[in-house]
């Protein structure tokens, strides 16, 4: 919480980092988090901030 | 000379003398105007190269790391509570220190004097009570001490030494009279694209030198998380995204630890204000957890214990 509070701080939008606490016996719920995670992040659109572009060769 | 310059020398002198201590941690005149620097006096001699300043920015906590014998250590607010910091980290014996507690009365921000004389070289800062005298080549004029005080200076909350051995002169007011509130976290209020926006200018003038790492106490690790190679966390360039995650994650690290003793800016060579991250993870471990940093030896850090109703366990 105190990370995520500091990203969306500094301007990561919200809904862009998502922290889950998932036992590895909780397999629906690691399934729901994931299908939130992935939609919300959709509707965010490609990351703009904090990305940093490594040509293909150099990579 | 002022008298807790006096007394911080015989104190030194004592401990030195009686073979109490191998060594005094206080700070001597710096070479250059407006910047003292962090001293080790090892004989009673050496002592007498002892100063206190409004120019003593630097965390002397940050020297009892790793260091052997039994050191003495001339500790303000600030100073005192990253001791404690450090002995609860267990980076620190308290039976190997000595600390000799002092009251701050707000240490000087040096880019804040400069400014006020651009094109001017100033040669010589002295302190005269509630004003200071500077000083430079056919020039002398006398300032307000309180304008031109480092910004957490203002709002600190810890100016006496909240553990020591012995007290140097007399305990002060406690607070600098400012409210953190006010101040902290000066990005609450805007959205996310205006946060960016801030964020990027602040930062992105970072040459990465480290200073601001260097300096504090808080920053110990064996390999830093910037300088490991082997998996290579973060890259070593000026690439905004890199010198960005630097801060970010230095800032993260300092969570539930950094006392704001505000050597971080005044060390930058570049003037960046990094207390605007850090006085936001101060704000929120304040209101989170109720927890102010190295007030205490008992309390343990939040981020470092789990209870069953912390207020960010997941739903």
């Amino acid at each position: 919480m105190i990370l995520k509070n500091l990203l969306e701080y500094i301007g990561i939008e919200p809904g862009r980092v998502h922290f889950s606490w998932i036992s590895s016996a909780e397999a629906t719920k690691f399934q729901e988090t994931a299908k939130e995670v992935v939609s919300q992040v959709r509707e965010l659109g490609p990351a703009k901030r904090l990305v940093k572009d490594i040509p293909m060769e150099a990579a | 000379m002022n008298e807790t310059t006096q007394q911080i020398r015989a104190a030194a002198k004592r401990l030195l003398e009686e073979g109490r201590v191998d060594c005094v941690i206080g700070y001597a005149k710096g070479t250059v105007p407006m910047q003292e620097q962090p001293y080790f006096a090892y004989t009673p001699e050496e002592a007498e190269n002892l100063v206190w300043t409004g120019f003593c920015t630097n965390n002397l906590a940050n020297f009892l790391i790793r260091r052997s014998g039994r050191n003495a250590i001339l500790a303000q607010g600030c100073v005192s509570r990253n001791i404690v910091g450090l002995i609860k980290e267990n980076q620190v014996k308290r039976e190997d220190v000595y600390i000799l507690g002092v009251h701050s009365p707000g240490m000087l921000d040096a880019g804040k004097i400069k400014a006020e004389f651009p094109d001017k070289v100033i040669t010589e800062v002295e302190e005269d009570g509630e004003e200071i005298v500077v000083r430079g080549r056919g020039f002398e004029e006398r300032l307000d001490r309180k304008k031109v005080k480092r910004n957490n200076c203002y709002t600190c909350t810890h100016r006496n030494a909240v553990l020591y051995d012995e007290f140097i002169g007399q305990e002060g007011p406690q607070t600098g009279g400012g409210d953190i509130d006010n101040v902290a976290a000066p990005w609450e209020s805007l959205d996310p694209d205006q946060r960016w926006a801030e964020f990027e200018s602040t930062f992105k003038d970072c040459i990465r030198c480290y200073a601001c790492r260097n300096v504090c106490p808080l920053c110990y690790c064996d390999v830093c998380f910037v300088d490991e190679n082997n998996p290579q966390w973060c890259g070593k360039g000026l690439e905004e995204p890199d010198v960005f995650t630097f801060h970010i994650l230095r800032a993260f690290h300092c969570a539930g630890r950094c006392t704001d003793c505000g050597a971080c800016e005044s060390a930058c060579p570049v003037g960046i204000k990094m207390r605007t991250l850090t006085s936001k993870l101060e704000k929120d471990i304040r209101e989170l957890y109720g927890y102010q940093p190295g007030l205490d030896l008992e309390t343990p850090t939040p981020l470092t214990v789990y209870r069953p109703n912390d207020p960010d366990v997941a739903e």
